[in-house]
Protein backbone atom coordinates (compact mmCIF):
# COMPACT_ATOMS: atom_id res chain seq x y z
CA UNK A 1 0.00 0.00 0.00
CA UNK A 2 1.91 2.86 -0.94
CA UNK A 3 -1.13 5.77 -1.26
CA UNK A 4 -3.56 6.75 1.44
CA UNK A 5 -5.73 8.39 -0.94
CA UNK A 6 -7.92 5.53 -1.98
CA UNK A 7 -11.36 6.84 -3.79
CA UNK A 8 -13.76 6.01 -1.21
CA UNK A 9 -11.46 8.23 1.67
CA UNK A 10 -12.58 11.88 0.53
CA UNK A 11 -16.77 11.28 0.15
CA UNK A 12 -16.04 8.47 3.34
CA UNK A 13 -14.68 11.47 5.57
CA UNK A 14 -17.03 14.43 4.51
CA UNK A 15 -19.66 12.13 5.57
CA UNK A 16 -18.76 11.46 8.26
CA UNK A 17 -17.76 14.77 9.01
CA UNK A 18 -20.89 16.03 8.29
CA UNK A 19 -22.78 13.90 10.36
CA UNK A 20 -24.41 15.67 13.73
CA UNK A 21 -26.26 12.91 14.85
CA UNK A 22 -24.97 9.81 16.48
CA UNK A 23 -24.61 6.04 14.60
CA UNK A 24 -24.95 4.22 18.08
CA UNK A 25 -26.69 5.60 21.19
CA UNK A 26 -26.35 3.61 24.34
CA UNK A 27 -28.69 4.09 27.29
CA UNK A 28 -28.62 2.51 30.61
CA UNK A 29 -27.10 -0.98 29.48
CA UNK A 30 -26.73 -4.01 32.06
CA UNK A 31 -25.93 -7.39 31.63
CA UNK A 32 -25.94 -9.52 35.17
CA UNK A 33 -25.39 -13.13 34.70
CA UNK A 34 -27.39 -15.02 37.51
CA UNK A 35 -26.93 -12.00 40.50
CA UNK A 36 -23.04 -11.14 39.34
CA UNK A 37 -22.32 -8.38 37.31
CA UNK A 38 -21.12 -8.38 33.85
CA UNK A 39 -21.46 -4.84 32.82
CA UNK A 40 -23.77 -2.36 34.51
CA UNK A 41 -25.11 1.43 33.51
CA UNK A 42 -23.65 1.85 30.47
CA UNK A 43 -24.20 4.75 28.80
CA UNK A 44 -22.46 6.85 25.69
CA UNK A 45 -22.98 8.01 22.47
CA UNK A 46 -20.76 7.01 19.52
CA UNK A 47 -20.84 9.00 16.45
CA UNK A 48 -19.91 8.40 12.45
CA UNK A 49 -16.67 7.99 11.71
CA UNK A 50 -15.11 7.61 15.45
CA UNK A 51 -13.29 4.89 16.65
CA UNK A 52 -14.00 4.26 20.42
CA UNK A 53 -11.80 2.21 22.72
CA UNK A 54 -12.83 0.21 25.44
CA UNK A 55 -9.82 -0.55 27.77
CA UNK A 56 -9.69 -2.56 31.16
CA UNK A 57 -8.26 -4.93 32.82
CA UNK A 58 -9.37 -8.98 32.19
CA UNK A 59 -13.23 -9.33 34.27
CA UNK A 60 -13.94 -5.95 33.52
CA UNK A 61 -17.08 -6.32 31.63
CA UNK A 62 -15.22 -5.15 27.77
CA UNK A 63 -16.37 -8.32 26.41
CA UNK A 64 -19.60 -8.44 27.83
CA UNK A 65 -20.41 -5.02 26.90
CA UNK A 66 -19.43 -5.37 23.21
CA UNK A 67 -21.67 -8.64 23.16
CA UNK A 68 -24.36 -6.85 24.26
CA UNK A 69 -23.64 -4.15 21.69
CA UNK A 70 -23.22 -6.61 18.71
CA UNK A 71 -26.65 -8.19 19.45
CA UNK A 72 -24.60 -11.27 20.35
CA UNK A 73 -26.06 -11.15 24.14
CA UNK A 74 -29.27 -9.72 25.13
CA UNK A 75 -28.75 -6.95 27.96
CA UNK A 76 -30.59 -7.48 31.28
CA UNK A 77 -31.57 -3.66 31.29
CA UNK A 78 -30.65 -0.85 29.15
CA UNK A 79 -31.49 0.48 25.46
CA UNK A 80 -29.11 0.21 22.24
CA UNK A 81 -30.36 2.86 19.76
CA UNK A 82 -28.55 2.34 15.98
CA UNK A 83 -29.07 4.66 12.93
CA UNK A 84 -30.33 2.47 10.07
CA UNK A 85 -28.63 3.41 6.51
CA UNK A 86 -32.33 5.24 5.97
CA UNK A 87 -31.64 7.22 8.82
CA UNK A 88 -34.41 6.17 11.40
CA UNK A 89 -33.27 5.30 14.96
CA UNK A 90 -34.33 1.83 16.15
CA UNK A 91 -33.77 -0.52 19.03
CA UNK A 92 -31.65 -3.14 18.55
CA UNK A 93 -33.38 -5.43 20.32
CA UNK A 94 -36.74 -5.03 18.91
CA UNK A 95 -35.33 -5.60 14.98
CA UNK A 96 -37.14 -8.69 13.81
CA UNK A 97 -34.35 -11.86 13.40
CA UNK A 98 -34.39 -11.63 9.57
CA UNK A 99 -33.41 -7.25 9.80
CA UNK A 100 -30.93 -7.92 12.68
CA UNK A 101 -29.13 -10.69 10.37
CA UNK A 102 -29.14 -8.26 7.88
CA UNK A 103 -27.59 -5.64 9.67
CA UNK A 104 -24.60 -8.20 10.92
CA UNK A 105 -23.98 -8.74 7.56
CA UNK A 106 -24.09 -5.88 5.75
CA UNK A 107 -23.97 -2.92 7.78
CA UNK A 108 -21.76 -4.15 10.43
CA UNK A 109 -18.58 -6.32 10.74
CA UNK A 110 -17.37 -8.39 14.04
CA UNK A 111 -13.58 -9.01 14.67
CA UNK A 112 -12.52 -11.60 16.58
CA UNK A 113 -9.54 -12.22 18.42
CA UNK A 114 -9.04 -15.25 17.01
CA UNK A 115 -9.67 -15.20 13.39
CA UNK A 116 -10.86 -18.99 13.28
CA UNK A 117 -13.53 -17.37 14.96
CA UNK A 118 -14.82 -15.58 12.76
CA UNK A 119 -13.46 -17.09 9.29
CA UNK A 120 -14.42 -20.39 8.12
CA UNK A 121 -11.27 -22.31 8.00
CA UNK A 122 -12.19 -25.11 4.93
CA UNK A 123 -12.62 -23.01 2.54
CA UNK A 124 -10.63 -20.87 0.40
CA UNK A 125 -9.37 -17.23 1.24
CA UNK A 126 -11.77 -15.77 -2.04
CA UNK A 127 -14.58 -17.67 -0.48
CA UNK A 128 -14.33 -16.01 3.21
CA UNK A 129 -14.25 -13.26 1.44
CA UNK A 130 -16.84 -13.64 -1.42
CA UNK A 131 -19.41 -15.41 1.11
CA UNK A 132 -20.36 -11.83 2.44
CA UNK A 133 -21.13 -10.66 -0.88
CA UNK A 134 -23.19 -12.90 -2.06
CA UNK A 135 -25.06 -12.42 1.02
CA UNK A 136 -25.93 -9.04 0.44
CA UNK A 137 -27.07 -10.41 -3.16
CA UNK A 138 -23.88 -10.67 -5.97
CA UNK A 139 -24.33 -13.43 -7.60
CA UNK A 140 -21.70 -12.90 -10.32
CA UNK A 141 -18.65 -14.96 -10.14
CA UNK A 142 -16.08 -13.03 -11.52
CA UNK A 143 -17.01 -10.07 -10.28
CA UNK A 144 -17.15 -11.71 -6.63
CA UNK A 145 -13.62 -12.93 -7.67
CA UNK A 146 -12.45 -9.65 -8.62
CA UNK A 147 -13.68 -7.82 -5.58
CA UNK A 148 -12.54 -10.85 -3.51
CA UNK A 149 -9.04 -10.28 -5.09
CA UNK A 150 -8.92 -6.27 -4.70
CA UNK A 151 -9.44 -7.05 -0.73
CA UNK A 152 -7.31 -9.59 -0.31
CA UNK A 153 -4.45 -7.06 -2.11
CA UNK A 154 -5.75 -4.35 0.21
CA UNK A 155 -4.85 -6.18 3.32
CA UNK A 156 -1.35 -7.04 2.07
CA UNK A 157 -2.22 -11.07 0.96
CA UNK A 158 -0.97 -11.89 -2.41
CA UNK A 159 -3.72 -12.34 -5.27
CA UNK A 160 -1.95 -15.85 -6.19
CA UNK A 161 -3.44 -17.51 -2.23
CA UNK A 162 -6.76 -16.90 -3.40
CA UNK A 163 -7.53 -20.59 -3.36
CA UNK A 164 -5.55 -21.40 -0.50
CA UNK A 165 -7.70 -22.03 2.85
CA UNK A 166 -7.32 -20.15 5.53
CA UNK A 167 -5.66 -23.13 7.74
CA UNK A 168 -2.40 -22.84 5.56
CA UNK A 169 -1.89 -19.13 6.27
CA UNK A 170 -0.06 -17.82 9.36
CA UNK A 171 -1.90 -16.37 12.33
CA UNK A 172 -1.49 -12.58 10.86
CA UNK A 173 -2.12 -13.29 7.55
CA UNK A 174 -5.83 -15.13 8.87
CA UNK A 175 -6.51 -11.62 10.79
CA UNK A 176 -5.79 -9.77 7.60
CA UNK A 177 -8.25 -11.99 5.97
CA UNK A 178 -11.06 -11.94 8.37
CA UNK A 179 -10.50 -7.72 8.18
CA UNK A 180 -11.25 -8.25 4.52
CA UNK A 181 -14.11 -10.28 5.17
CA UNK A 182 -15.31 -7.98 7.22
CA UNK A 183 -15.24 -5.01 5.32
CA UNK A 184 -15.97 -5.98 1.92
CA UNK A 185 -19.22 -5.35 2.40
CA UNK A 186 -18.11 -1.24 3.16
CA UNK A 187 -20.13 -1.54 7.30
CA UNK A 188 -20.58 1.50 8.67
CA UNK A 189 -19.96 0.43 12.27
CA UNK A 190 -17.47 -2.42 12.77
CA UNK A 191 -16.48 -4.24 16.65
CA UNK A 192 -13.40 -5.48 17.35
CA UNK A 193 -12.31 -8.03 19.74
CA UNK A 194 -8.89 -7.43 21.05
CA UNK A 195 -7.80 -8.10 17.18
CA UNK A 196 -4.16 -8.10 17.80
CA UNK A 197 -3.95 -10.25 20.75
CA UNK A 198 -1.96 -13.09 20.85
CA UNK A 199 0.20 -11.67 18.02
CA UNK A 200 3.94 -11.17 17.88
CA UNK A 201 5.02 -7.33 17.95
CA UNK A 202 5.98 -7.27 14.02
CA UNK A 203 2.82 -8.63 13.29
CA UNK A 204 0.94 -6.26 15.08
CA UNK A 205 2.53 -3.50 14.24
CA UNK A 206 1.74 -4.06 10.56
CA UNK A 207 -2.04 -4.78 11.16
CA UNK A 208 -2.18 -1.84 13.21
CA UNK A 209 -1.06 0.60 10.74
CA UNK A 210 -2.94 -1.29 8.07
CA UNK A 211 -6.34 -1.15 10.28
CA UNK A 212 -5.65 2.59 11.05
CA UNK A 213 -5.65 3.42 7.62
CA UNK A 214 -8.72 1.41 6.30
CA UNK A 215 -10.63 3.16 9.31
CA UNK A 216 -9.55 6.53 8.03
CA UNK A 217 -10.27 5.52 4.61
CA UNK A 218 -13.25 4.39 5.02
CA UNK A 219 -14.79 6.57 7.55
CA UNK A 220 -15.68 3.86 9.66
CA UNK A 221 -17.06 4.13 13.15
CA UNK A 222 -14.90 1.40 15.88
CA UNK A 223 -15.87 0.54 18.91
CA UNK A 224 -12.77 -2.02 20.09
CA UNK A 225 -12.17 -3.79 23.12
CA UNK A 226 -8.42 -3.78 23.69
CA UNK A 227 -6.42 -4.13 27.23
CA UNK A 228 -3.17 -2.32 24.68
CA UNK A 229 -3.12 0.99 25.28
CA UNK A 230 -0.80 1.58 22.77
CA UNK A 231 -3.45 -0.31 20.04
CA UNK A 232 -5.96 2.50 22.05
CA UNK A 233 -3.71 5.01 21.11
CA UNK A 234 -2.96 4.31 17.95
CA UNK A 235 -6.40 3.94 16.65
CA UNK A 236 -8.62 5.48 18.98
CA UNK A 237 -10.23 9.44 19.28
CA UNK A 238 -12.18 8.31 22.70
CA UNK A 239 -11.76 5.87 25.62
CA UNK A 240 -13.37 4.16 28.05
CA UNK A 241 -12.37 2.88 30.57
CA UNK A 242 -13.84 0.10 32.96
CA UNK A 243 -13.93 -1.50 35.69
CA UNK A 244 -15.85 -4.23 37.65
CA UNK A 245 -18.52 -3.72 35.00
CA UNK A 246 -18.39 0.11 34.91
CA UNK A 247 -17.26 3.11 33.48
CA UNK A 248 -15.27 4.54 35.66
CA UNK A 249 -13.65 7.41 33.22
CA UNK A 250 -13.81 8.90 29.36
CA UNK A 251 -12.32 11.23 27.43
CA UNK A 252 -10.46 11.79 24.50
CA UNK A 253 -7.61 8.87 24.31
CA UNK A 254 -4.63 11.35 25.07
CA UNK A 255 -6.15 13.29 27.56
CA UNK A 256 -7.05 9.78 29.19
CA UNK A 257 -3.70 8.27 28.99
CA UNK A 258 -1.38 12.05 29.31
CA UNK A 259 -4.00 13.09 32.27
CA UNK A 260 -5.89 10.03 33.88
CA UNK A 261 -8.19 10.65 36.82
CA UNK A 262 -8.99 8.01 38.68
CA UNK A 263 -6.94 5.86 40.51
CA UNK A 264 -7.54 2.71 38.34
CA UNK A 265 -6.83 4.74 35.25
CA UNK A 266 -3.81 6.33 36.85
CA UNK A 267 -2.50 2.74 37.42
CA UNK A 268 -3.05 1.23 34.07
CA UNK A 269 -1.17 3.91 32.87
CA UNK A 270 1.59 3.91 35.22
CA UNK A 271 1.59 0.56 34.50
CA UNK A 272 2.69 0.74 31.64
CA UNK A 273 6.45 -0.61 29.92
CA UNK A 274 8.18 2.20 28.58
CA UNK A 275 9.64 0.92 24.66
CA UNK B 1 -5.79 42.25 15.25
CA UNK B 2 -8.64 40.42 17.09
CA UNK B 3 -8.10 38.08 19.70
CA UNK B 4 -8.01 34.37 18.45
CA UNK B 5 -7.08 32.52 22.12
CA UNK B 6 -8.40 33.55 25.76
CA UNK B 7 -7.48 32.08 29.19
CA UNK B 8 -9.37 33.41 32.05
CA UNK B 9 -8.56 32.30 35.51
CA UNK B 10 -7.23 29.01 34.58
CA UNK B 11 -5.93 26.49 37.33
CA UNK B 12 -4.42 23.08 36.77
CA UNK B 13 -3.99 20.76 39.36
CA UNK B 14 -2.57 17.09 39.37
CA UNK B 15 -3.85 14.63 42.07
CA UNK B 16 -1.63 11.56 41.99
CA UNK B 17 -3.99 8.36 43.54
CA UNK B 18 -1.30 6.28 43.82
CA UNK B 19 1.08 8.28 46.34
CA UNK B 20 -2.42 8.29 48.59
CA UNK B 21 -3.64 11.43 46.52
CA UNK B 22 -1.10 14.00 46.62
CA UNK B 23 -2.21 16.85 45.13
CA UNK B 24 0.43 18.71 42.63
CA UNK B 25 -1.15 22.33 42.08
CA UNK B 26 0.77 23.72 39.10
CA UNK B 27 -0.88 27.05 38.14
CA UNK B 28 -3.53 29.08 39.06
CA UNK B 29 -5.53 32.24 37.93
CA UNK B 30 -3.76 31.70 34.22
CA UNK B 31 -5.07 34.69 32.43
CA UNK B 32 -3.59 36.01 28.73
CA UNK B 33 -4.80 36.20 25.02
CA UNK B 34 -3.26 35.67 22.04
CA UNK B 35 -3.97 37.95 19.11
CA UNK B 36 -4.41 37.04 15.37
CA UNK B 37 -0.39 37.66 13.80
CA UNK B 38 0.77 37.43 17.08
CA UNK B 39 3.58 35.21 18.73
CA UNK B 40 3.17 35.44 22.24
CA UNK B 41 6.00 33.07 24.27
CA UNK B 42 5.55 31.54 27.68
CA UNK B 43 8.68 32.47 30.15
CA UNK B 44 9.91 30.79 33.27
CA UNK B 45 11.67 28.03 34.88
CA UNK B 46 11.17 24.42 34.14
CA UNK B 47 8.21 23.00 36.23
CA UNK B 48 6.69 26.86 35.99
CA UNK B 49 4.13 25.23 34.29
CA UNK B 50 4.60 25.51 30.69
CA UNK B 51 3.67 22.49 29.27
CA UNK B 52 0.81 21.95 31.39
CA UNK B 53 -0.51 25.63 29.93
CA UNK B 54 0.05 24.16 26.35
CA UNK B 55 -1.61 20.72 26.98
CA UNK B 56 -4.53 22.16 28.07
CA UNK B 57 -5.20 24.52 25.72
CA UNK B 58 -4.92 21.35 22.76
CA UNK B 59 -6.88 19.25 25.10
CA UNK B 60 -4.33 16.52 26.60
CA UNK B 61 -4.54 17.97 30.37
CA UNK B 62 -7.71 18.31 31.39
CA UNK B 63 -9.00 21.96 32.89
CA UNK B 64 -10.07 22.21 35.90
CA UNK B 65 -10.91 25.62 36.73
CA UNK B 66 -11.83 28.84 34.51
CA UNK B 67 -12.32 29.06 30.98
CA UNK B 68 -9.69 28.73 27.74
CA UNK B 69 -12.01 30.32 24.77
CA UNK B 70 -10.69 29.97 21.46
CA UNK B 71 -12.15 31.24 18.14
CA UNK B 72 -13.58 29.09 15.52
CA UNK B 73 -14.00 30.15 12.08
CA UNK B 74 -15.90 31.87 11.32
CA UNK B 75 -17.02 33.21 14.74
CA UNK B 76 -18.12 30.90 17.19
CA UNK B 77 -16.66 31.01 20.37
CA UNK B 78 -15.57 27.57 22.02
CA UNK B 79 -14.47 27.38 25.69
CA UNK B 80 -12.12 24.46 25.46
CA UNK B 81 -12.67 23.85 28.82
CA UNK B 82 -15.73 22.73 28.98
CA UNK B 83 -15.90 20.70 25.11
CA UNK B 84 -17.00 17.78 24.73
CA UNK B 85 -14.10 15.24 22.89
CA UNK B 86 -16.18 15.91 19.70
CA UNK B 87 -15.88 19.50 19.64
CA UNK B 88 -11.94 18.73 20.88
CA UNK B 89 -11.11 16.65 17.95
CA UNK B 90 -13.14 19.27 15.45
CA UNK B 91 -11.12 22.03 16.78
CA UNK B 92 -7.72 20.17 16.32
CA UNK B 93 -8.85 19.62 12.84
CA UNK B 94 -9.91 23.07 12.03
CA UNK B 95 -8.36 25.52 14.69
CA UNK B 96 -5.09 24.35 16.68
CA UNK B 97 -2.27 23.11 15.49
CA UNK B 98 0.40 21.96 17.54
CA UNK B 99 4.65 22.32 16.82
CA UNK B 100 6.78 19.39 18.95
CA UNK B 101 9.59 17.95 17.54
CA UNK B 102 8.16 14.69 19.17
CA UNK B 103 7.30 12.34 16.43
CA UNK B 104 5.00 9.26 17.53
CA UNK B 105 6.46 7.39 14.80
CA UNK B 106 3.54 5.56 12.61
CA UNK B 107 4.67 2.29 11.47
CA UNK B 108 5.35 1.93 7.79
CA UNK B 109 4.21 5.89 7.00
CA UNK B 110 6.40 7.58 4.18
CA UNK B 111 8.20 10.75 5.84
CA UNK B 112 6.32 12.52 2.75
CA UNK B 113 3.18 11.38 3.53
CA UNK B 114 3.69 11.71 7.57
CA UNK B 115 3.89 15.50 6.88
CA UNK B 116 0.88 15.79 3.63
CA UNK B 117 -1.37 14.09 6.41
CA UNK B 118 -2.54 17.01 8.24
CA UNK B 119 -3.29 19.07 5.43
CA UNK B 120 -5.18 16.26 4.00
CA UNK B 121 -7.28 15.70 6.65
CA UNK B 122 -7.98 19.73 6.23
CA UNK B 123 -9.36 18.54 3.20
CA UNK B 124 -6.80 19.20 0.44
CA UNK B 125 -5.94 17.31 -2.62
CA UNK B 126 -3.46 14.93 -2.81
CA UNK B 127 -1.27 16.56 -5.41
CA UNK B 128 -1.07 20.22 -3.12
CA UNK B 129 -0.55 18.27 -0.20
CA UNK B 130 2.58 16.53 -1.54
CA UNK B 131 3.70 19.07 -3.29
CA UNK B 132 4.00 21.38 -0.17
CA UNK B 133 5.23 18.64 2.22
CA UNK B 134 8.23 18.55 -0.38
CA UNK B 135 8.47 22.10 -0.12
CA UNK B 136 8.62 21.73 3.64
CA UNK B 137 11.09 18.87 4.05
CA UNK B 138 13.20 20.73 1.26
CA UNK B 139 13.33 23.80 3.57
CA UNK B 140 14.24 21.99 6.80
CA UNK B 141 17.17 20.60 4.74
CA UNK B 142 15.36 16.74 4.98
CA UNK B 143 17.85 15.08 2.36
CA UNK B 144 15.31 14.28 -0.89
CA UNK B 145 15.93 10.59 -0.83
CA UNK B 146 15.12 9.84 2.68
CA UNK B 147 10.73 11.35 2.05
CA UNK B 148 9.90 8.22 0.64
CA UNK B 149 11.17 5.85 3.79
CA UNK B 150 9.00 5.62 7.32
CA UNK B 151 11.01 8.08 9.51
CA UNK B 152 11.41 5.40 11.94
CA UNK B 153 14.72 5.26 11.19
CA UNK B 154 15.93 8.48 10.81
CA UNK B 155 18.66 10.26 13.02
CA UNK B 156 17.05 12.64 16.02
CA UNK B 157 17.73 15.59 13.90
CA UNK B 158 16.12 14.14 10.81
CA UNK B 159 12.86 13.16 12.86
CA UNK B 160 12.76 16.37 14.80
CA UNK B 161 12.59 18.12 11.41
CA UNK B 162 10.10 16.19 10.05
CA UNK B 163 7.61 16.62 12.81
CA UNK B 164 8.32 20.28 12.60
CA UNK B 165 7.55 20.41 9.00
CA UNK B 166 3.91 18.35 9.62
CA UNK B 167 3.19 21.20 12.47
CA UNK B 168 3.66 23.71 9.91
CA UNK B 169 1.97 22.16 6.72
CA UNK B 170 -1.41 22.60 7.68
CA UNK B 171 -3.93 26.33 8.14
CA UNK B 172 -4.43 26.98 11.70
CA UNK B 173 -5.69 30.14 12.79
CA UNK B 174 -3.76 29.23 16.15
CA UNK B 175 -0.45 27.28 16.53
CA UNK B 176 1.44 25.96 19.70
CA UNK B 177 4.85 25.90 19.27
CA UNK B 178 6.51 23.20 22.03
CA UNK B 179 10.09 24.01 21.80
CA UNK B 180 10.25 24.00 18.08
CA UNK B 181 13.82 24.58 17.85
CA UNK B 182 15.46 22.58 20.97
CA UNK B 183 18.86 21.15 19.15
CA UNK B 184 18.24 22.14 15.95
CA UNK B 185 21.29 23.90 14.01
CA UNK B 186 21.52 27.46 13.20
CA UNK B 187 20.62 27.06 9.48
CA UNK B 188 17.72 24.88 10.40
CA UNK B 189 16.40 27.24 13.13
CA UNK B 190 16.35 30.24 10.87
CA UNK B 191 13.93 28.19 8.76
CA UNK B 192 11.83 28.08 11.72
CA UNK B 193 11.86 31.45 12.42
CA UNK B 194 10.75 32.36 8.64
CA UNK B 195 7.88 29.28 9.25
CA UNK B 196 7.00 31.45 12.17
CA UNK B 197 7.02 34.91 10.35
CA UNK B 198 5.08 33.57 7.25
CA UNK B 199 2.16 32.13 9.48
CA UNK B 200 2.37 35.75 11.23
CA UNK B 201 1.82 37.08 8.26
CA UNK B 202 -1.37 34.90 7.81
CA UNK B 203 -2.84 36.45 10.63
CA UNK B 204 -1.95 33.16 12.85
CA UNK B 205 -2.06 33.35 16.43
CA UNK B 206 0.78 31.63 18.03
CA UNK B 207 1.48 30.95 21.53
CA UNK B 208 5.16 29.10 22.33
CA UNK B 209 7.79 27.36 24.22
CA UNK B 210 10.96 28.26 23.11
CA UNK B 211 14.02 28.23 25.78
CA UNK B 212 16.77 29.02 22.80
CA UNK B 213 17.00 32.91 23.92
CA UNK B 214 18.07 33.71 20.21
CA UNK B 215 15.37 32.43 18.51
CA UNK B 216 12.86 33.85 21.47
CA UNK B 217 14.07 37.08 20.52
CA UNK B 218 13.33 36.84 17.10
CA UNK B 219 9.90 35.47 17.55
CA UNK B 220 8.36 36.90 20.02
CA UNK B 221 6.02 39.79 20.13
CA UNK B 222 5.15 39.62 23.74
CA UNK B 223 6.80 37.10 26.87
CA UNK B 224 4.44 36.20 29.68
CA UNK B 225 5.96 35.05 33.06
CA UNK B 226 4.38 31.77 33.81
CA UNK B 227 5.58 32.14 37.53
CA UNK B 228 2.82 34.95 38.38
CA UNK B 229 0.87 31.79 38.30
CA UNK B 230 2.21 30.12 40.59
CA UNK B 231 -0.53 28.51 42.77
CA UNK B 232 -0.52 30.05 46.57
CA UNK B 233 1.18 27.36 48.57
Amino acid sequence: MTSSALPDRAEAQAAAATADEPLLKVSGVTRYYGDRIGCTDISFDLWPGEVLAIVGESGSGKTTLLNCLSTRLAPTAGAIEYRMRDGAMRNLYQLTEAERRLLMRTDWGFVHQNPAEGLRMTVSAGANVGERLMAVGNRHYGNIRDTATSWLERVEIAADRIDDQPRAFSGGMRQRLQIARNLVTHPRLVFMDEPTGGLDVSVQARLLDMLRRLVADLGLSVIIVTHDLAVARLLSHRIVVMRHGRIIETGLTDQVLDDPREPYSQLLVSSILQA
Amino acid sequence: MPVRLCLNAVAKTFVMHLQDGLSLPVVANVDFSVNAGECVVLGGPSGAGKSSILKMIYGNYRCDEGQILVVRKPDEIIDIAHAAPRRMLALRHDTIGYVSQFLRVIPRVSALDVVAEPLLTQGADEETARARARDLLSRLNVPERLWSLPPATFSGGEQQRVNIARGFIADYPVLLLDEPTASLDAANRAVVVKLVDEKKAQGVAMLGILHDQDVRDRIADRIIDVTAFRPAA
